[in-house]
């Protein structure tokens, strides 16, 4: 178990980048807590797979440091950094049994048998393959194997760290969700720090006590599903987390008001005057249709997700998501809507901005 | 759903079967029927029944070059299949190098037997080859025309240049479709370069492997061009292959009635030993699942 240190990180593909666009991984110093369970949020190809690598020593980044407990380890081989990887798709070696598969990691660094046998047993049973043993993993299903990889991870009691590159991916919905709260236990009872790769915001908000949400090579937002939910840091994550995601509309921000399309509105709290794009960002959740106060929008449709309605409509061009309750009532009359001042968020250049009296 | 029943639709094969009845049937069967008849000339045949294949059953010559045979078979597959595996293991995996090794492994495969055969006869003669001339002033004895075991070596290496690249090459493509996760994981795991080697590279490539293998013993027990060109059997019978044996035979004394036998014998020898050394590789698969 380890505090894992980013210093300074980024890494490039190419062998000599030329400015920031050629960076996968832009310039970024990170503390990841002894402990923590983290997951790694960003839509495909954000970087967060290169990331990864580079903390299990499978890459070594163009430039910057990684640290474990304060230990330099940039250029230590992945043997050395004791860290356990579990990956996007199953890796199994087929021609052994599922026992030798399991306890593969644990013989490779010439551990007792009778330890390997324990520790075998213990995590047979977590994954649920106790009686299939002595099967060879040829011929598994794809969740079989993929329960077996995850098995050969947690089978070091001592690793540094848990990584998981979507793990996921190829399980059966309902082992999904089985396999995720085994972690969590796994999380709770072990302590290990875990950093989990996903693309799946329902899997990261579960998983992990913070979500690392990652856009175009960067890190934009560390927090805890909370914070992302009712601050996103960047138009990114308010897009990315929630469903539907936040709406984004460009506006004139003056003092506490915000005025778009010769409408105006209460902002809850003073801004500085700003130039670049200006924007404010609600979540659905926090917008409500009425018939009398508000911008004017037009009704597209209303989509009944079974515990709540998706309102969609449209105001001067940009669309704009609602979130209502089930029981509430849409009349045709309401043709306005409003939002709640208490979670309008402002976006200059896509990256929120702090009222007037908000500690930065 | 109601399948339509329409005999029409044989029609379809009749060209298929006009084909293979021309190309393999046809061929086949007159040499079946050479081989139950024997004749004094003047386009006269006799009935003889399985005489021909009785006499060559208990004939020593044939038993002979068939130990011969496998033997040479043999030889070819046990330095073949490891040095090719040794090869694509090496080879690099990407990049401008990876297409010249590439170019450079087929360059052997497109050569033509004949040709094979002449190289080497050249290069191996003591008098003018670059190869005899050399061992000859290194004062290595060499001379494939006068020792067996010269004769020998020089058509297995021979052999072992031509075909050893089909190994390398099926070797590196069943290399080349295991994903960077399994060498990944396997860091991860702490697996040494032989493990890696027994439980990821090996288990991955056994399918091609498996081909490989059926594809070189059934080539180099067929073999007939090359070591004719060379050595054309010799010294003496020690490097009669099964092939050259029947070519004396069918076309030198003109035996055409044993030589129909043994080639049918031969045949089913090559058809027995492929179908069971396939069967045991597919059922190790099985097994494996």
């Amino acid at each position: 178990m380890a505090k894992i240190t980013l210093d300074n990180l980024a890494h490039s593909y190419l062998p000599h980048p030329r400015g920031e666009e050629d960076f996968a991984l832009k310039q970024m110093t990170h503390d990841w807590d002894d402990g923590g369970a983290y997951a790694l949020l960003g839509s495909s190809g954000c970087g967060k797979s290169t990331l990864l690598n580079i903390i299990s020593g499978l890459l070594i980044p163009s430039q910057g440091r990684v640290l474990f407990d304060g230990q330099d380890v940039t250029h230590a081989p992945t043997a050395e950094r004791n860290i356990a990887q579990v990956f996007q798709f199953p890796v199994v070696y087929d021609t052994m049994t599922v026992r030798d598969n399991l306890a593969f990691p644990l013989r490779n660094r010439g551990r007792d048998e009778a330890y390997v046998a324990e520790r075998v047993q213990e995590i047979a049973r977590m994954i649920g393959m106790e009686d299939q043993l002595r099967r060879k993993c040829s011929g598994l299903t794809a969740d079989a194997k993929q329960k077996i990889s995850l098995g050969r991870g947690m089978v070091r009691k001592d690793v540094n760290a848990l990584l998981f590159d979507e793990p996921l991916t190829v399980i059966d919905p309902h082992m999904k969700w089985e396999l995720r709260t085994q972690l969590k236990k796994l999380h709770h009872d072990f302590g290990h720090t875990m950093i989990y790769v996903t693309h799946d915001q329902t899997e990261a908000l579960t998983f992990a006590d913070k979500v690392v949400v990652m856009y175009d090579g960067r890190v934009v937002q560390i927090g805890t599903p909370e914070e992302l939910f009712e601050r996103p840091e960047h138009t990114f994550v308010g897009y990315f987390i929630g469903s539907p995601g936040m709406n984004v509309i460009p506006a004139k921000v003056e003092g506490n008001r915000a005025y778009i399309n010769g409408s105006d509105f209460d902002l809850g709290a003073g801004y500085r005057a700003m130039d670049g794009k200006v924007e404010i960002g609600v979540r659905p959740e926090f917008a409500r249709l009425s018939a009398t106060e508000g911008l004017p929008v037009k009704l597209r449709r209303v989509e009944d997700a079974g515990r709540h309605k998706i309102i969609r409509a449209e105001f001067f061009g940009h669309d704009i998501n609602i979130v209502a309750h089930e029981d509430e009532s849409i009349g045709p009359d309401m043709t306005r809507v409003r939002f709640d001042p208490a979670h309008v968020n402002v976006y200059r250049d896509d990256w929120r901005v702090a009222p007037e009296g908000e500690a930065a | 759903m109601n399948k339509t029943v329409n005999h029409k639709a044989w029609f379809l094969v009749l060209p298929v079967l006009v084909l293979v009845a021309f190309s393999a049937v046809i061929p086949l069967m007159t040499v079946v029927n050479y081989s139950v008849q024997d004749t004094f000339g003047n386009n006269q045949f006799f009935w003889a029944g399985l005489e021909w294949f009785d006499e060559m059953l208990h004939s020593d010559r044939m038993w002979n070059a068939l130990g011969r045979q496998l033997m040479f078979s043999g030889i070819i597959l046990a330095i073949e299949v490891p040095l090719g595996i040794f090869v694509a293991l090496n080879m690099p995996k990407s990049g401008f190098w990876a297409s010249f090794c590439l170019v450079l492994m087929s360059l052997p495969l497109l050569i033509p037997w004949n040709v094979v055969g002449t190289i080497w006869q050249v290069f191996g003669r003591v008098d003018i080859g670059l190869l005899g001339r050399t061992l000859e002033n290194l004062g290595i004895d060499y001379n494939y025309t006068q020792s067996p075991l010269a004769a020998w070596i020089t058509i297995v290496v021979m052999d072992v240049w031509h075909w050893t690249s089909l190994v390398a090459l099926l070797a590196y493509a069943g290399l080349k479709s295991i994903p960077d996760a399994y060498y990944q994981a396997a860091k991860i795991d702490q697996a040494s370069r032989w493990k890696v080697f027994r439980y990821i590279e090996l288990p991955k490539m056994a399918g091609v492997l498996m081909i490989a293998i059926l594809l070189r013993f059934m080539d180099s027990f067929m073999i007939y061009t090359e070591p004719f060109v060379v050595t054309g059997g010799g010294p003496g019978n020690a490097t009669t292959l099964l092939s050259i044996d029947l070519v004396k035979m069918a076309l030198g004394q003109f035996d055409l009635g044993p030589a129909a036998a043994f080639s049918i014998m031969y045949f089913l020898v090559i058809l027995l030993i492929s179908w069971v050394f396939y069967t045991v590789m597919t059922n190790l698969d099985k097994k494996g699942m």
